[in-house]
């Protein structure tokens, strides 16, 4: 439909054609002619981004098959992480798993597996099995009764809702999908490396493989389809919890809303998404 | 009880730091140019007439340093073909963003504002015959005919990108600060007072250098150092060495006395690893140094001969402190590992894109242009009406 069909209001388009110039005075003219080009462009322009938004929204609402193999409908889709370091026994299998998923480079962690070592003399011991090998194997042994408690702490980029590291990213490399999963765009990502000064617990490093930033993608390329990430899939005393977090029927739901969480840094206010049960003061 | 952690760093970080030498040396050539151009605008806008020997050669060497500002940037970036990206594809919310068209900005500003200072001088060269003078044909811009009323208006101009050009260096160094100062995860960094004192240790570099070049350029042309226009840098490199020694001391000092919950590695920062850099020579050799000699020098009581020397030796000392700021600010942050436990290692690469050889190569390339530039302008020059 041409816009001289419109028989409504007023039609700029088949005035401004019709309008014989010298008959009109120019400048009169002119200005509409400005005034009208100003508004339809301010509605044209308008329309063009409210689609999208809607478009948007609606597709997030649509039906969704979240991690627990359960299809969603009604609402916002929210991935959550939650790592119970009471159940961790620092097999490092996770760590494994995540570097054969996602072909992390050797010394580059996507995710990893720290000890805390609480010895009776006050004194903490904090270590991470960093060679890829299977438990804390290759560490010094540590004799028990030197030792008031220990325990182990998973960790993996902490997706979180307010991000530094998406804030700080000069050309929207990073973003966050509308699940709140925060990932990299490798093909946009410039290499400045300052999403890794920014993030706080770092977790981002520079892939010497694909030289852009990387991080923990919780498998994204899994979790669409339903599927866990590698690392939850593959540890065998469910430390990993992964889902819905807006599903107050999904497991990780469950969990949250039974224990005592808690996340690491919270007074920089990231607002994490990968939760904890069971850490101490020691841990950051 | 009251437990005392070990020795641990997150393990990303054994991978050493991301940034290295080529990001000391950027905040260090923008510092340069921001600090030069500051005595230009000391001469065109506040006045200060007895900078008249160094104002074109000030505006000369800011923009040799401009030039080459991005080439540490690009060198250090892991995807150096996407590196335009940052203008065609800005995250606003990014303090990083701003950076090109900063930049820009300034290093347009910085060649108008040379090409009408010259102006006079262009058109006469371009006079004649010759591959010279096309050369000058091509500086003009096509413009071969000076009026007094032209010559009014360039003043008017010069004048106006002056004063611009003040807070557009603010902005452009400022910004460099911002880009540490806004890092929450990094205690060493986050404080708003680190614009601040980027902008001070820049405005401080960029006096120290002109006195060195000025004296230098003197010698070799055979021609005697001004004595007002050296001790009237002298005595401004000092006030703001003041300033720029205070901020950073205060900063510390805060630090220390708040005694928060990063103090026990950041004091461990400062006196170990950053023991040399820091403590012996940003602070003693570069700054309480020079504040001594400055003091001396700029004088009235001083002997000229006396005056070049001192000035010659404070400067290069403040130059070598201002590049240390920089390492110790770049470097020692990340030697700090998120983990608050323990120190990233720093290994200073020799060979390699990001090596210290051809991070010098890179600091060379401006002053081949700045003799270049020398060559073709009469930096020299003291414009008639100026005295």
């Amino acid at each position: 439909m041409s816009c001289c069909d419109n028989k409504g209001g007023k039609d700029t388009c088949c005035e401004t054609k019709e309008a014989p110039v010298g008959l009109l005075d120019a400048n009169e003219s002119r200005r509409e002619f400005i005034w009208d080009a100003v508004k339809n462009f301010t509605f044209g322009a308008l329309t063009l981004t409210a689609i999208p938004i809607f478009v948007e929204k609606a597709d997030a609402e649509e039906v969704h098959t979240n991690s627990d193999g359960k299809e969603v409908k009604g609402h916002t889709v929210l991935f959550g992480y939650l790592v119970d370091t009471t159940k961790c026994i620092g097999c490092g299998g996770c760590m494994l798993a995540c570097k054969k998923e996602n072909d992390v480079p050797d010394g580059e962690f996507r995710t990893w597996v720290e000890r805390y070592v609480y010895y009776k003399d006050g004194s903490v011991r904090v270590d991470a099995n960093t060679k890829g090998t299977f438990a804390f194997t290759e560490l010094p042994p540590i004799d028990p009764k030197e030792v008031d408690k220990a325990f182990f702490v998973p960790k993996l980029c902490n997706h979180c809702l307010d991000t530094p590291c998406i804030q700080v990213c000069p050309v929207g490399a990073s973003y966050k999908t509308k699940e709140g999963v925060v990932l990299v765009d490798y093909e946009q990502c410039i290499g400045c490396a300052y999403c890794v000064q920014a993030c706080p617990f770092g977790t981002r490093f520079i892939n010497t493989k694909t030289n852009t930033a990387d991080k923990c993608t919780w498998c994204y390329h899994r979790i669409q389809h339903g599927e866990k990430p590698a690392c939850v899939d593959v540890c065998p005393t469910g430390t990993r919890t992964f889902g819905d977090i807006n599903d107050p029927e999904s497991e990780i739901s469950k969990t949250l809303a039974a224990n005592r969480i808690d996340v690491l840094k919270s007074y920089l206010g990231t607002r994490p998404k990968t939760r904890y049960i069971g850490l101490t003061a020691e841990v950051v | 009880m009251t437990h005392q952690a070990a020795e641990f760093i997150f393990p990303n970080d054994m991978s050493g730091v991301a940034w290295t030498v080529m990001i000391v040396l950027y905040p260090y050539i923008t510092g340069l140019v921001a600090g030069a151009f500051v005595v230009a605008a000391l001469y065109h806008v506040f006045g200060r007439k007895e900078l008249a020997p160094v104002a074109r050669f000030a505006l000369a060497a800011s923009f040799s340093f401009c030039a080459f500002a991005t080439l540490p940037l690009l060198l250090h970036l892991h995807q150096p073909q996407r590196a335009f990206f940052i203008m065609f594809m800005p995250n606003f919310t990014s303090a990083m963003a701003g950076f090109g068209f900063i930049y820009s900005f300034y290093l347009t500003l910085l060649a108008v504002e040379i090409l009408l200072v010259f102006r006079s001088d262009i058109v006469a060269m371009a006079a004649g015959t010759g591959i010279k003078s096309l050369l000058y044909k091509v500086l003009s811009l096509g413009v071969l005919r000076e009026t007094a009323k032209s010559k009014q208006i360039d003043a008017k101009w010069i004048h106006a990108l002056s004063v611009i050009g003040i807070p557009a260096a603010c902005v452009l160094h400022g910004y460099v600060g911002f880009i540490f100062g806004g890092i929450k995860a990094n205690p060493w960094w986050s404080t708003a007072l680190m614009p601040v004192i980027f902008l001070a240790s820049a405005i401080v570099s960029g006096i120290a250098m002109l006195i060195v070049l000025y004296v230098v350029y003197s010698k070799v042309r055979g021609v005697k150092v001004d004595d007002e226009c050296l001790r009237s840098m002298m005595k401004t490199l000092w006030l703001f060495l003041i300033l720029a020694v205070t901020l950073e001391s205060l900063e510390l000092l805060n630090m220390a006395y708040e005694a928060g919950e990063e103090w026990h590695i950041l004091s461990r920062l400062v006196t170990e690893k950053l023991r040399f850099t820091f403590l012996y020579v940003q602070l003693i050799i570069g700054s309480a140094i020079p504040f001594v000699l400055l003091l001396i020098g700029w004088m009235k009581k001083t002997s000229p001969r006396t005056r070049i020397t001192l000035g010659t030796i404070s400067g290069l000392l403040v130059l070598v402190q201002v590049l240390a700021m920089r390492f110790n600010v770049v470097i020692g942050g990340q030697m700090l590992s998120k983990s608050f436990r323990g120190f990233v290692q720093y290994v200073p690469e020799w060979y390699g894109r990001e090596g210290i050889l051809v991070a010098m190569g890179v600091f060379t390339l401006p002053f081949i242009l700045l003799i270049a530039v020398t060559q073709i302008l009469p930096v020299w020059k003291i414009d008639a009406h100026d005295h």
